[in-house]
């Protein structure tokens, strides 16, 4: 019994898997800390404030919410553009988006306000509220990828697999241009109010859940001592190379939109030019560490070791790294940037109006913010010891592809 | 005989005395209750807000006192906030000094919740706890607000708070709560009294002037006079809200 539960891992290590069980365990407890602690104090002791109104765990928890979607996509290019190598990944991938939605959900819930009132949040809707509908598509989310899974998984439902499938990726479209639109429904914002955030935060989603994929993928055949298949690194690195590229090519376009317009001139200066922290982790962060080095990593001629390190593990790395500074940049730095209420004046108030908002995350919001990525981390732990996550290549298939591509 | 006929219209006088007395008595205690029902038509609490109504604002920024923050104060007292200015204190109005860069022409003005005819906090509230009164006045439903904050993502007037600590000494009429987003009522709780927002009347006392609230619906009000007499604006006019609250003199 103990040995069929230990397929996946290839070997029993129930020593090491309970250590990774607690480690994990370890960052949820603090996340429940800091939301008891803040529960009953308030947000006070958070860096938050009525200027900068969502922080450090909006950064993980969009972030989070926005890369389950996209983990979805390895799944969706084998159910539905009918690759095979990413067909025998489409299980894996749908564990890490409910496991990535799971933790990126719990950290939006528990730092709301009144967290005791969320069944007010599932009883009273406004459907002219964006945010009432990323409820609905998040929790269909769970529903059709809950059922995807189990037709990828039962042997007597696999016939069902391509039109859930399918259904599932067109969920995830629609739940990702609504998390896009929570921002691009701010008319109020210079950093927000966009048409391009919807689809901009569907290339970014592909990009992030495909390097968080790369990454589980690479930890899960360096447990087991395997090595992945030469051909599928390929295709996974330039599929990842593309969603880099592409991601940079909209943060380009919103910019170059934004300086076309005199009225965001001052905001795009903010960004690009003088917002301090905000700029320096747009640079470095978003487009330096999460754009161009992992593009540089990816398509740098290599020896054989070094491209295996570069391609499974680093580019992925740091566009994760990237995702999360360009949602820093996103959520804290549009809020960061005074509201123009009276443009061509200087404006002076007892409400900070007019002046940069200051604003330092507290140790209570990065335990939030880490106790997501732990809550995705214990399930994906629980989830690939449990269950056949593990990829089955048919290497000799992939050997005769190779040879005829 | 003369005796009796005497002592039975001294009799008679003292019940008309009595009756004249008891009637002024009974006059002087139900005519200003009756008075007061007529001209003021005030609700009854059971009964619903009207759409008949939309109640506004108008704000001379020329008569706006620069240094003057009495309206803050009355709002802070009648509201029950503590007046503090800190990054993550309430408030629900406050003076903004603007300056014009071209110029350098300085003005003061009060700024708070505008009473949107549409609402982005309303359009934006999950829940619905953000909502517009019949009468225009937009308020936040203490029951089911979640405290998500996007409302205040969404305000182009940064008017809302959102309630960081546990609060005491709470006015009764004006119920607050820790994790619950707040912001300018128009003093609805007086309103209702047909009483003006406590900012107006600071104002007033102040003798500025430079605040009239009153219904937008009515022609004859002296806030729609005031309006028709000068051209008056809306703050960031270009989202197209028609706010409740307009400024004359920027």
């Amino acid at each position: 019994m103990a040995q069929e539960h230990c397929t996946n891992q290839g070997e029993c290590r129930t020593g090491q898997f309970i250590t990774l069980l607690a480690l994990g365990g370890l960052v949820i407890l603090g996340a429940l800390y800091a939301f008891f602690t803040l529960e009953h104090h308030g947000h006070v002791l958070t860096g938050m404030n009525n200027q900068v109104v969502w922080g450090l765990p909006h950064v993980f928890a969009v972030f989070l919410i926005v890369a389950a979607s996209g983990a979805l996509n390895v799944a969706s290019i084998g159910s539905v553009f009918g690759k095979d190598v990413y067909k025998k990944r489409a299980p894996l991938s749908g564990m890490l988006a409910l496991a990535l939605l799971a933790g990126g959900l719990a950290v939006l819930v528990l730092d709301l306000g009144r967290p005791d009132r969320l069944i007010v949040a599932m009883t009273h809707y406004n459907f002219r509220s964006i945010f009432a509908w990323n409820m609905i598509f998040y929790n269909g989310f769970f529903a059709i990828v809950g059922l995807y899974l189990i037709t990828l998984m039962d042997r007597n439902l696999k016939g069902w697999s391509k039109p859930v499938g399918y259904m599932a990726f067109f969920w995830r479209l629609a739940l990702t241009t609504a998390t896009g639109s929570i921002f691009g429904f701010l008319v109020a914002r210079a950093g927000y109010n966009s048409a391009l955030m919807a689809p901009m935060f569907i290339i970014m989603s592909f990009a992030y859940g495909l390097a968080i994929f790369m990454v589980v993928q690479s930890s899960m055949y360096y447990w087991n001592g395997l090595v992945l298949d030469d051909g599928v690194r390929r295709r996974m690195k330039n599929l990842l190379a593309v969603f880099v590229g592409a991601s940079l090519y909209f943060t380009v376009v919103f910019h170059l939109t934004n300086l076309y317009f005199a009225k965001q001139w001052d905001f795009e200066r903010f960004i690009l030019l003088d917002g301090g922290i905000y700029t320096q982790i747009f640079w470095i962060g978003q487009i330096l560490l999460g754009g161009i080095v992992p593009l540089i990593l990816l398509f740098m001629p290599r020896t054989q070791d070094a491209q295996k390190i570069c391609f499974c593990f680093l580019a992925p790395l740091l566009v994760i790294l990237g995702g999360l500074a360009q949602m820093y940049v996103t959520i804290i730095g549009g809020q960061a940037f005074p509201m123009q209420m009276f443009p061509g004046h200087e404006v002076t108030s007892t409400f900070y109006d007019g002046v940069v908002a200051q604003y330092n995350p507290t140790v209570y919001e990065w335990l939030l913010g880490i106790g997501g990525v732990g809550i995705t981390f214990v399930l994906t732990v629980i989830a690939v010891r449990a269950f056949k996550f593990m990829p089955q290549d048919d290497f000799h298939v992939l050997q005769m592809r190779r040879s005829t591509d | 005989m003369n005796d009796q006929i005497n002592t039975n219209s001294v009799e008679a006088q003292a019940r008309r005395d009595f009756l004249k007395t008891g009637a002024l008595v009974v006059g002087a205690t139900l005519a200003p209750g009756v008075l007061f029902y007529g001209v003021a038509h005030s609700r009854a609490p059971e009964e619903a807000a009207s759409s008949d109504k939309r109640y506004g604002l108008l704000i001379d920024t020329t008569k706006c006192g620069n240094g003057c923050n009495d309206c803050v104060t009355a709002c802070n007292t009648e509201n029950g906030l503590s007046g503090e200015t800190g990054p993550q204190d309430s408030q629900w109005i406050r003076k903004v000094d603007i300056k014009d860069l071209r110029t350098g022409y300085v003005q003061s003005l009060p700024m708070m919740c505008q009473h949107c005819e549409n609402p982005p906090c309303v359009d934006v509230c999950p829940t619905s706890a953000s909502m517009k009164r019949a009468d225009g006045i937009v308020l936040v439903d203490r029951h089911t607000c979640i405290g998500c904050r996007y409302c205040m993502m969404a305000c182009p007037y940064k008017a809302r708070s959102f309630v960081h600590e546990p609060l005491t000494d709470q006015n009764p009429e004006v119920p607050r709560g820790k994790g619950c987003v707040e912001s300018c009522t128009f003093c609805v709780q007086r309103v209702d009294r047909d009483e003006q927002p406590a900012c107006v009347e600071a104002c007033n006392k102040q003798g500025h002037g430079a605040m009239i609230f009153g219904d937008l619906k009515d022609p004859e009000s002296e806030l729609n006079k005031a309006l028709k007499s000068a051209s008056s604006i809306e703050v960031r006019a270009d989202l197209a809200l028609n706010t409740g609250v307009r400024y004359q003199g920027i």
